[in-house]
């Protein structure tokens, strides 16, 4: 034992530099194991884009498809379908597409490339259930819309272009997906037009 | 002789651990009040579930395959061709739903004789941890059968992370694995199922018990048994021995060892609730589809959700809480929030006396609103959204919040009944 008498502010200082030093340590040493709940490599591949043979869908008929796991709703919507859209924007939460749901090239009237056609994520933006397709039968939960979508697990109401209707739990109109057209009949989901 | 070698024995491992000094300190010489009642089956029984499950859930493992491609089908394999896996397993399954039972009592019995109220918060707090522990445990269980509800049901809780502003989608990603439920956040939930929520559970139960043994048990009438030294006549004194770690500082009245006295109550409590738990487990272990529910017999699937999405009877209330707000961060922050009022609760409390027969009417007329709309909510949980369940949900909501609010501003200057000195024979 030695008498120096005790620097007590060095002892101090060491204390804090050390606690500090080990303090980085361990944020350092939490990296990896956060880090590994992210998606595997394997998991981002299997996130290609998917191909869709849209040629036999009938006017009025919803298809689906499966698109990183999700389902991908594709509708042929009719004439009428479409030109009634505008009738009942008073009633949505975002009837212009103003929040950033879809991609710029969706963001009109329709939510689409061809208003024929909707692409959107079965998905209910809400707690992401998959909303059930109305076609005909959706007036009983809005009055006056024949056609929509009505979520089961909470209730959320979405019209033929993916657009929420005010007082349900969803937030938000229902996500297009980036999409594009190779042919006529053909619909690739997953990639944007220009970018494949 | 034989005698001499156990004693002999016990002073050896008594000088290098002490044992006999632990199991007196919180068994065969902790006081506990004498006048515990029905109420008081529920800690014991809960420490029993854990143990049922713990065991059960072990031996599950030995023949569950955590994947996505291999879990439904191992859960049919242990129900078909385990020798007695049917039973490992309906005792587990069993054994999660009596869990909650056996605590949502144990809380009620907390909220009537004020077990919460100074000095027991950080016991209480504790008692909290445990409850959302548990809830973390059930719901990770319930994805590993892997059946359609098993999905849906995790997708619409893991989805409530995404009601957390801006890093919402990013968070949800993250908890997933994936960009939806797949095999990876099966396996995650997996291992946290079985080791990490256990091993703090576990932990979490140490402290409770710790921490109930240092401030001492309350009892149905809300009178301390320790009263300040010296203050008690010596023949009022209770007649037992009880550890100098508690005789030493106070004098113990109105109390019994908890070994022998209330372990032998808690085997009488853990007899009936034996009978009812096998009754369920051997002719219900479905609990009519409340449970298990009826799409969990299908494989998950990913593309197709279920009619109803409910989650299991013990998340009821808080879900109905979540889906009766019209707004996806607003429901979630009610929800969690309901369980952050619980946990405040030693707060929201401002009154002194404990226990509700001694409180005023307006509190008991309070607490028999709370636990009836606690229940009206759970029901309404597993029940599809209709209208009118809705406006019964947010009157319901309303009151169990108002619970806390309206005690927050009654129990300041309550009428309350005069307490008694002393726990009547």
């Amino acid at each position: 034992m030695s008498n120096v008498p005790v620097n007590n502010g060095r002892r101090r200082f060491l204390t804090a530099a050390t606690a500090v030093v080990g303090g980085a340590g361990v944020v350092g040493a939490a990296v990896p194991f956060i880090a590994s709940w992210n998606p595997s490599a394997r998991a981002k591949a299997a996130g290609a884009p998917v191909e869709v043979n849209i040629g036999k869908i009938q006017p009025g008929q919803l298809i689906r498809a499966e698109w990183r796991g999700k389902p991908v709703y594709v509708v042929r919507r009719t004439e009428k379908t479409v030109s009634d859209l505008a009738k009942h924007d008073d009633q949505l939460r975002d009837p212009n597409s103003e929040k950033a749901q879809q991609p710029v090239y969706a963001t009109n009237a329709y939510r689409s490339i061809r208003p024929e056609f909707l692409v959107a994520l079965g998905v209910c933006t809400h707690l992401g259930c998959a909303p059930t397709h109305h076609g005909g039968d959706f007036d009983q939960f809005v009055e006056g819309v024949p056609n929509g979508f009505f979520c089961p697990c909470h209730g959320s109401k979405f019209d033929m272009a993916g657009r929420v209707f005010q007082g349900v739990p969803a937030p938000l109109n229902l996500v297009v997906p980036e999409h594009s057209f190779t042919n006529d009949d053909t619909l690739l989901i997953g990639v944007s037009q220009g970018d494949a | 002789m034989l005698m001499k070698l156990a004693t002999d024995f016990m002073g050896w491992i008594d000088k290098r651990l002490p044992v006999t000094d632990a199991w007196n300190k919180h068994l065969a010489q902790y006081p506990a009040p004498k006048n515990f009642n029905f109420w008081y089956f529920f800690g014991s029984l809960a420490m029993l579930v854990l143990v049922n499950q713990i065991l059960t859930g072990i031996w599950l493992t030995m023949n569950y395959e955590p994947s996505g491609e291999g879990a439904f089908a191992s859960i049919e394999y242990i129900m078909r061709d385990v020798d007695f896996g049917w039973l490992l397993r309906y005792m587990h399954s069993t054994g999660a739903s009596a869990f909650f039972v056996v605590v949502y009592m144990h809380m009620m019995r907390g909220l009537m004789y004020g077990s919460y109220q100074k000095p027991r918060e950080l016991l209480w707090i504790f008692g909290m941890l445990i409850f959302l522990v548990l809830m973390a445990e059930a719901f990770m269980g319930y994805l590993l059968p892997w059946g359609n509800m098993s999905y849906w049901g995790a997708q619409v809780i893991i989805s409530l992370f995404g009601a957390v502003p801006i890093i919402g989608d990013d968070l949800t990603l993250w908890i997933r694995g994936d960009y939806v439920i797949s095999g990876a956040t099966l396996n995650r939930f997996f291992a946290l199922h079985v080791i990490a929520m256990p091993l703090v559970l576990v932990i979490l139960v140490f402290l409770h018990i710790l921490a109930l043994h240092e401030v001492g048990s309350n009892n149905p009438e809300g009178v301390d048994i320790k009263k300040p030294k010296g203050s008690v006549k010596p023949e009022e004194l209770s007649k037992f021995t009880f550890h100098k770690q508690y005789s030493e500082k106070y004098d113990i009245v109105d109390a019994v060892p908890f070994h022998p006295y209330y372990s032998v109550k808690d085997i009488m409590g853990v007899a009936g609730f034996l009978f009812l738990f096998c009754w369920v487990m051997f002719f219900a272990p479905e609990g009519g589809g409340y449970f298990m529910e009826a799409p969990n017999f299908t494989p998950a699937n990913g593309l197709k959700t279920p009619e109803h999405i409910a989650p299991v009877w013990y998340f009821g209330p808080f879900y109905t809480i979540l889906r009766v707000v019209p707004d996806k961060l607003l429901g979630a922050v009610a929800m969690f929030g309901a369980i952050v009022m619980l946990f405040a609760l030693p707060w929201f409390d401002r009154g002194t006396v404990k226990s509700v027969r001694y409180r005023s009417k307006l509190h008991l007329v309070n607490l028999i609103q709370f636990a009836i709309c606690f229940v009206v909510l759970g029901a309404l949980g597993t029940m599809p959204a209709t209208p009118v369940a809705n406006l019964i949900g947010v009157i319901a909501s309303f009151g169990y919040f108002g619970f806390f609010i309206a005690l927050w501003f009654y129990s300041k200057n309550e009428n309350t009944k005069p307490v008694p000195e002393r726990i009547a024979d």
